[in-house]
Parts: C-alpha cells; structure tokens; sequence
C-alpha cells in the first residue's frame, strides 16, 4: 500500500504548524458583530428594487400579457416580458438547456416566470406586479412524477416527448448470472420525498452595466459558472462579466445555478441604466426550489448465505419538475454513487427522470446520493434481518477495501470504511447491545456513506484548470492576501484555505488575508459544489504558497549567505536547517525577507492551480460522479419510540468519517452536526408539499416546512475522524460536509425498524406514519406496499 | 399618534424616534414600516437580517427595551419612543461582548446570516439568567432558525459565555 511514510509509522507523523488545528474561523469577527455584507444588506446610489411575476396555473397557455396599468403606477421604471429578454434558453447542464429567463408560450410549474418589474421601491414592486394582466389558457398539468410517463399525458416540453427528462441504462459484470447463483435475492421499494435546502438567506442578485460591461453581486456557490452562463445569455465577452459573491447565508446546493434574478435584473439594469436588485423573498424560495429529488427507488440484491453481495439491480425514477437544473447529473449520481461503499461485480443501474408541473429540483446536500443510500441501507437491513446477520457484520462483510475499483469504474484510494464501522460499534456499544439487547421501544441502527471529493470533469465541458490561486505579500511582510473566487457558504473554505496557504508559505495564520469569489480579484475557481474545495482550491493555495515560500527562501538565502535548500520557513520564521550558531545564520522573519525582496523586485506573489487526472470509465455516462477521491462515513442512531404517538426521540447518535487528514477540527465537527440535523430533519420532518390537483404549494414557509429547532437535537453526540491519508489530495484531505448526509436516513430507519419492528418505506418517517404503522401491526394487517411505477411508455429502454 | 402628515400621495406618514443603540433617531415612517425595514433603511444598520418576514426565522432578532423581539413582526411606529438594541450595539469600544468572543471561539458560527439574531437572543437570556440550564439556552434560541450548525457549537458559545460546560454529551 503506497501511504506516506508517516501514515505507515505514526511515530513519523509531522507536527503542522497550522492544518490540524483548530483555528477561529476568519470571518468570524465580521459575522458576529452584523459587520459582514451579505447581498440583500447592499445598496448602491439610484438603486431600484426589482421583482418577478410568477405563474398562477401548473401548466397553461400564455395568451397575452398586458403591462399597461403596472407602467402607469408611479415609481415603477420598467415592466418585461419574453420579448424584452434573449429567448436564448439556458440552464447549468449544457445536456439539457430548457428554461428561458422569462416564459414564451406557456407556463410550466406554478411560480415559473412570466414578466419582471422594477421600480423606486419593494413595495412598489408588489404593487406593479398586482396590476400586471395575463390571460392564460390552463392545460391539463403532469403532477404525479410516477404517471408522468403514462401513455396519454400532456407533454411539457415539445423537445422531450413523454416528459422523460433523463434516461439512463447502464449494466456491469453479469447480473443475471449472479441473481441465478445466489444463495437469496431480495426486492425492496422505497420512496423518498422533495426536500427542500432552505437556506435561511434568500437568493438576491444586483445587477449593474456600465458601458457593456456588465457587473452582478449575487448570492452564488459559483462565480465562475454564473459569469460563464450569464455572458452566454447576452452574447457578452467573459471578460465583460463581473461576478461578485459578498458573504453567503447558506447554499446547501440551491445557489449553484444562475435563476431569473441574474437574467431579468441585468435586463432591467440595463433598460433603466440603474443598478436593479432583484430579491426572493421565502414564498419565491420555496416556488424557485432546486431542492432534493423526490423518486421511488426499486433495489434487488442478489447475496450467498454470509451476505456478501453478489450483485445488484437498482431501478429508479425521479420527479424532476419542469426544468433539468442540475438533474442529469443527480440522475447519474443517484445509480453511480451506490457502488462505493461495498464491493460487488455486477450491477445493472436503471433510471428515468421524469418532467413534471412542479418546482425544478437540483442539487442539495449529498447531490442524488442520499436518498437512494437511504433505500440501500433499508434494504440491505432487510436482508440482514432475513439471513439472520447482524446489520454491523453484513456491512463488514462487504465493505469496500482501499486502493479498489468499483464495478463502475470509479479508483478508490484510500478508504478506511471499515475502521469506521469497528469504530462506530465501539463507541455505541453495538455489539453488546444487540447481545443483550434494548429497553422496549429503544432500537438501535447502522448505515454507510461515501462522497465524492469534488467533481471529476467541470459542469460544462472545459478545459481550465479546477482550480487556482494568487497570493499576494504586504510589501513589508506583515500579512498575505489569497486571491481566488473560491466560495465560503459558510463551511469554513476560507479559513481552511489560508491555513493551508500558510502552512505551505511557512507562515502564520493570522497574519493571513482573503479575497475570494470576484471573479475580477482571483484567478477561476469553479466554487463551492460537489464538496470541492478543500482538496481542489486547496491544492491550489497549497501550490501558490509554496511558490511565496521559494521566493521568500531564495531572497533569505541571498541575504543570509547560505544555500536556499538548507533553509525552511515555520510560523514566519525563515531558519537553516543545518547551521546552528548563536551570532552567525540568526533566522530571519517573513517581515525582513520580504520587505528586502519588494524593495528589490517590486510585488511578492506566488501563483498555484491543480487540475484532475483523468477519472472513470469509458461507458456513457461514466465520467459523472467520479472524483480524485472519495471520503467514507458510517453513522448509528439510536432512538426510543413512543408507542401511543408514534413520536420519535433521538437518544444518541454516533458518526465516523474518513475525510482524511483533517485540516481544522472544529469546522469537521461543525459540518457533521449540520449534516446531522439536515439528515434527522429529511428523515422525519422536512417535506415540501403541493396540492395534489393545483401544484401549489402548500407549504412555502420556515414555519410550514418544518426545520428543527434547538430543541430537537439529540442529547448524545458523539462524533470522530479515523486516521486516513489521500494520496492525490494535499496534505492527505478529504471531504466531510456533504458526505455526512448520505447514512443519516437509513440508519434512523433502521433503528426504528429494531425498536418497534414496522417497516415504513418512505421518508420522511413522520410520527403519524409510525402510529398508523404501529395500529396495523397491532391489528394484524399488512404494511401498505409501495409499488414501483411502471416504466414510461416512451422510454427507449425499459429495465426488464 | 401624534405627529402624522398626509403626503400628497393620500399616505399618513408618521414622526418617530426611536432610541438606538444608545442614540436616538427621528425619521418619518409609513404606518406599515417594519422596524426591521427601519434598522436596515433607515439607519443602515444592516447586521440585522431579514430571513423570512413572517417571524418564524427570528434573524431579525433585536431587543426591544430589553426583551428578543422579531423586528419583522414589530412596527416602527410601535417602537415609537422605546429602546432598541441590535447587534451593532452589543460590542463596545473596547472589544468584542463575551458572547460575540465565544460564538468564535467555539465556532458557533458558519454562514453568519442566523448569527446576529442568535447573539441577540443569547444576550437577552445572559442578562436576566446568567447561569442558564442546557434546556434554557436552548429553549431561548428555539425561535432562532440556523441552517449549518445542527445548533451544538451555538449552545456550547453560549453556556460558554456563561461559564459553564454543555450537558449535552458530545465529542
């Protein structure tokens, strides 16, 4: 195995002079005294306010629009419609481009745009939109994602016939060989919910011309894509687009593609020749949506008699909404990520994403993964419990080894998965407690995770590095600025990055200085999504902090008559590595080398990008979820059932990851406990609904979509890193934030399963199921079965 | 209420001052004006957040005469005449208030935007309880949505600020 020295023997572990530790982070003083700007907190002289008109009717025919009387309203400076605004469609995934900034002939999700206003103030705007007349001819809506490709259905998009959105069929191995040479094959149905990201900061953008340059302040997890989609859309060179990210309140993946606000504002701006914020408020956040895909997940595994499983079929379908979003790469992480937790030859991966009158759903939080490795981990659970294996050792049976391949084709470095088992059953007493067993209505459950470290290919075909960065010294070396258009939702990225920096410059953390997301400041970043950052943008501040360590090195050497290569840089401290002498080589500091070096040569910056080898397979498909490198994780939950309501309390809840080498504790911790809750609340609570007949939905609100609470945090968490080492990462890391979300369902499920012995198979697992379920089990009668849909009629392949 | 004109426009427009963060401002309002919308507007105290405008987020928590208020459930014209304070005001000349020192400290923080709200419900808990139980200090905060934390690192900033350890078990 080709560890690093220092992770084959422990002893020769270095001792970092930042990573590792657990620094404050950088941002923190802005954010707790209200100085920090976040977009909706910027104004701008002659700013007007601006805001969207939004559809009534889940599918209709647009006759006309009439602006008339909103434009007589004083205040209001300009109403557009489709004809204002290129009719180019748009969208992030280049595969699929099928939304227009504003709706042409018909409407196709209530909430989809229609015209856009600005005007003097907001409340104005509310008023022009009021007065704005549309004549629609209501069509016949696709609201049930599971009938959306029966025969007969109205069609959503003309371009996608049957409204299959996404197909996808892709066989490993020889599945039905092992199916007939297994010593048991299981099926199991599960369904999973639309949730939502809701991040507390709603969307904004402020758009600005001057000349055709255009400039937007906007709430986005990617400078980099917005300028790239945003000059697409109005023929713009890049380099006449200037996206600037202020402070983020939150993303979770629902900021990761351009919306209405970017494209209707910059055309407001432009008519008015004012700058034009545009702003959601909750309602808007909740119709705009983008959030986790609800689909009915259909899992048959084949197994021998120890459980080792021999071979998989999973057949999905997704309720996309009525626009691609990020969707086909949700449709492909859906199938691809499933292989990386356990090893398996043969595996058959069937999917139809379906087009329906609803909210768009896109990225959020474990992008596809969740909700069928919440599918995954019941079912494997059923087939424990049917061979009469305990969850934990049916598990580590088939845990994935380091240094493998999926059977997709996916490289798998280091994985320490099963160190996180051994070490997740320690810390909850597993193995005793299913020994001995639990008090009545206390059960105990297990599930695994994996994610990817970043994406393996950018979003859109290109062939820029992922990543890079500048950094730049004070002339007097008393503090170092990183340049890039990373992007901090809040994870901690920059923080992490400038401990990265200074480790690799040699200097100290908090002299450090960042700039990130302008993409007229830094150098290209893709930004924040698929859990990039820390190893990709990380290896790029780890590179350009090396070049300001060279540099700072050759300047001190010079100055203090020995060779570079015997010097080295800690804490801002350059010293010999070899001379020794009490007058004679004294170390200098950063503030001496580089104040000498700017005083001879002018600015002291050091540059660094990283690019990712070459991932995957060679099959349709195969590039989507891979990654330089993947991170593991192993969660239990222990619960207590209450058997009159059904309510659920959470006693204690244990997590393992291997996220590699750890760069700041507190913030690893921090992503856990967020993914946690996010986690309990999709498995419990969190559910966006729609009226059934209409498409509205029924609850667009922080106080309707139940997020938890303070309260509802469980009272024992425990949760640890393994020791774990990537070797194509800097400094060893991995990912931890996303990750963390892909285990918490299955293994609240399955606790809930072993306290009181129903089996609900659909999320989120809400009190009044558990009680319905409890009722029929008292009185004898079969759980409700949930069916798989059959495959739409339009569908090039069906799965058998 | 005294004080009102009628704008040419047919709207009753109301004088009010308000004490903010120590000093008090007089500015002209629509009797609909949020004082959220005033602190913002107004008076550019941006550090108060607007997350959802219905109350149930509480970002826009600020104390009014002492109490955690939403400010989007508060008109200006209401607070005619009170104390508010907002998170601007709660660090002094002199540094940062223990309860802003702890939040980073202990990272009780990611993207910040629930932050100024939680500080300032946490502040009006410390002051009328300064030994809170765990059950308090999470039930102070019950009307303070975050997104990122799951709320651990929050409830630890604030037991800290108070001297005091979790119950909570965790590690």
């Amino acid at each position: 195995m080709s560890l690093l020295p220092e992770y084959r023997d422990p002893s020769k572990k270095k001792e970092y002079a930042v990573i590792g530790k657990s620094k404050p982070k950088i941002d923190g003083p802005e954010k707790v005294t209200g100085a920090a700007k976040y977009c909706g907190d910027l104004k701008f002289p002659n700013m007007l306010y601006g805001k969207m008109l939004t559809s009534p009717y889940a599918h209709a025919k647009i006759l006309s629009i009439d602006t008339s009387e909103a434009e007589k309203i004083p205040g209001v400076k300009a109403v557009i419609t489709h004809k204002d605004v290129p009719s180019k469609k748009y969208g992030i995934s280049p595969a699929r481009w099928d939304e227009n900034c504003l709706c042409i002939d018909k409407v196709r999700y209530v909430g989809d745009k229609v015209a856009a206003v600005a005007c003097v103030d907001e409340e104005t705007c509310y008023k022009a939109l009021a007065a704005i007349k549309v004549e629609y001819e209501p069509l016949p809506a696709v609201l049930d994602y599971r009938h959306a490709g029966d025969e007969g259905m109205p069609n959503i998009h003309e371009e996608y016939p049957g409204n299959i959105n996404t197909e996808i069929h892709q066989e490993f191995g020889d599945l039905k060989k092992a199916f007939e040479e297994a010593y048991y094959v299981r099926k199991d149905v599960f369904q999973g919910q639309r949730a939502y990201q809701s991040p507390i900061e709603a969307h904004c953008a402020i758009s600005m011309w001057n000349g055709n340059k255009l400039t937007i302040y906007s709430t986005t997890q990617s400078t980099h894509y917005f300028q790239y989609y945003i000059a697409r859309e109005f023929d713009l060179k890049m380099g006449d687009v200037r996206i600037i990210k202020p402070y983020i309140g939150g993303g979770f993946g629902g900021k990761l593609e351009p919306t209405g606000l970017e494209f209707n504002g910059a055309v407001l701006a432009k008519i008015t020749g004012r700058p034009v914020k545009m702003f959601y408020d909750r309602a808007d956040m909740f119709y705009h949506n983008r959030g986790r895909h609800q689909g009915t997940y259909e899992l048959t595994t084949a197994v021998d008699k120890n459980g080792k499983i021999l071979g998989v079929h999973a057949n999905f379908i997704l309720d996309g909404g009525a626009y691609t979003s990020l969707g086909i790469a949700t449709a492909y992480y859906a199938g691809a990520l499933l292989p990386l937790t356990y090893e398996f030859d043969n595996y058959k991966f069937d999917m139809y994403r379906m087009y329906t009158n609803l909210p768009a759903c896109g990225a959020q939080r474990g992008h596809g993964a969740p909700q069928p490795k919440y599918a995954f981990e019941s079912h494997l659970d059923n087939i424990a419990r049917d061979l009469g294996i305990d969850p934990l050792e049916i598990r580590l049976v088939n845990a994935r080894k380091p240094y493998t391949t999926t059977v997709n084709s996916f490289d798998i470095q280091s994985c320490e998965l099963k160190a996180c088992l051994e070490r997740v059953a320690e810390l909850s007493d597993w193995r005793k407690k299913k020994k001995e067993g639990m008090p009545k209505n206390t059960g105990i459950g297990i599930a695994t995770g994996a994610f990817v470290s970043g994406a393996g290919y950018p979003i859109y075909r290109n062939d820029w590095p992922d990543a890079s960065c500048m950094i730049r010294m004070n002339e007097d070396g008393t503090s170092a600025t990183v340049y890039n258009t990373t992007v901090d939702l809040g994870q901690g990225s920059d923080t992490v990055i400038c401990q990265m920096a200074a480790e690799a410059m040699g200097y100290r953390y908090e002299n450090m200085r960042i700039i990130s997301g302008d993409t007229e400041a830094g150098p290209m970043d893709f930004g924040a999504y698929s859990s990039r950052q820390t190893l990709m943008s990380g290896w790029a501040a780890k590179r350009a902090g090396e070049d300001i360590k060279r540099q700072v090195l050759n300047m001190a050497a010079a100055m203090m008559g020995l060779p570079p290569d015997d010097l080295d840089a800690r804490d801002g401290i350059i010293f010999s590595k070899s001379h020794h002498h009490p007058t004679k080589w004294q170390p200098l500091t950063y503030e001496e080398v580089v104040s000498q070096y700017c005083k001879l040569y002018g600015p002291l910056i050091g540059k660094g990008m990283y690019k990712v080898h070459a991932t995957g397979g060679t099959f349709k498909g195969a590039a989507v979820g891979t990654s330089p490198a993947y991170s593991f994780c192993v969660q239990a939950a222990e619960v207590k059932v209450d058997e009159e309501t059904g309510e659920i309390e959470v006693l204690a809840f244990y997590d393992v990851h291997d996220c590699g080498q750890p760069i700041n504790p507190m913030l690893i911790k921090g992503q856990v406990h967020g993914a946690l809750y996010m986690g309990m609340a999709e498995t419990y609570w969190e559910e966006v609904h729609f009226d059934p007949k209409t498409g509205v939905c029924l609850n667009p609100t922080l106080g309707g979509y139940l997020l938890p609470t303070a309260l509802d945090m469980p009272k024992i968490i425990k949760n640890e890193i393994v020791d774990s080492y990537e070797i194509v990462a800097p400094w060893g890391v991995k990912e931890v934030g996303e990750g963390s979300t892909n285990p918490t369902m299955g293994c609240f499920r399955n606790a809930i399963v072993d306290a009181v012995g129903v089996t609900i198979n659909s999320t989120p697992i809400t009190y009044e199921k558990v009680w319905r379920a409890l009722k029929d089990k008292k009185e004898g009668k079969q759980p409700a079965e949930i069916k798989m849909p059959p495959p739409p009629a339009n569908a090039a392949v069906k799965p058998y | 209420m005294q004080n009102a004109v009628k704008g040419k426009d047919g709207i009753t427009r109301y004088l009010v001052t308000i004490k903010v963060n120590g000093d008090e401002y007089t500015r002209i309002v629509k009797a609909n004006t949020l004082l959220v919308n005033f602190l913002r507007d107004e008076l550019d105290l941006t550090g108060t957040k607007r997350g959802c405008e219905l109350g149930d987020c509480g970002s826009c928590t600020v104390l009014l005469n002492g109490k955690p208020v939403d400010s989007c459930l508060v008109l200006a014209v209401e607070a005619d005449g009170q104390e508010v304070t907002t998170i601007e005001g709660v660090a002094g000349v002199d540094g940062l208030d223990k309860i802003q020192e702890e939040f980073i400290k202990n990272g009780g923080l990611q993207c910040g935007y629930c932050t100024p709200g939680m500080i300032m419900s946490a502040k009006a808990l410390l002051a009328k309880n300064p030994k809170p139980t765990e059950k308090e200090v999470r039930e102070a905060i019950a009307g303070n949505l975050c997104r990122c934390t799951g709320y651990v690192l929050i409830v630890k900033s604030i037991l800290a600020a108070s001297g005091q350890e979790m119950e909570t078990y965790y590690e």
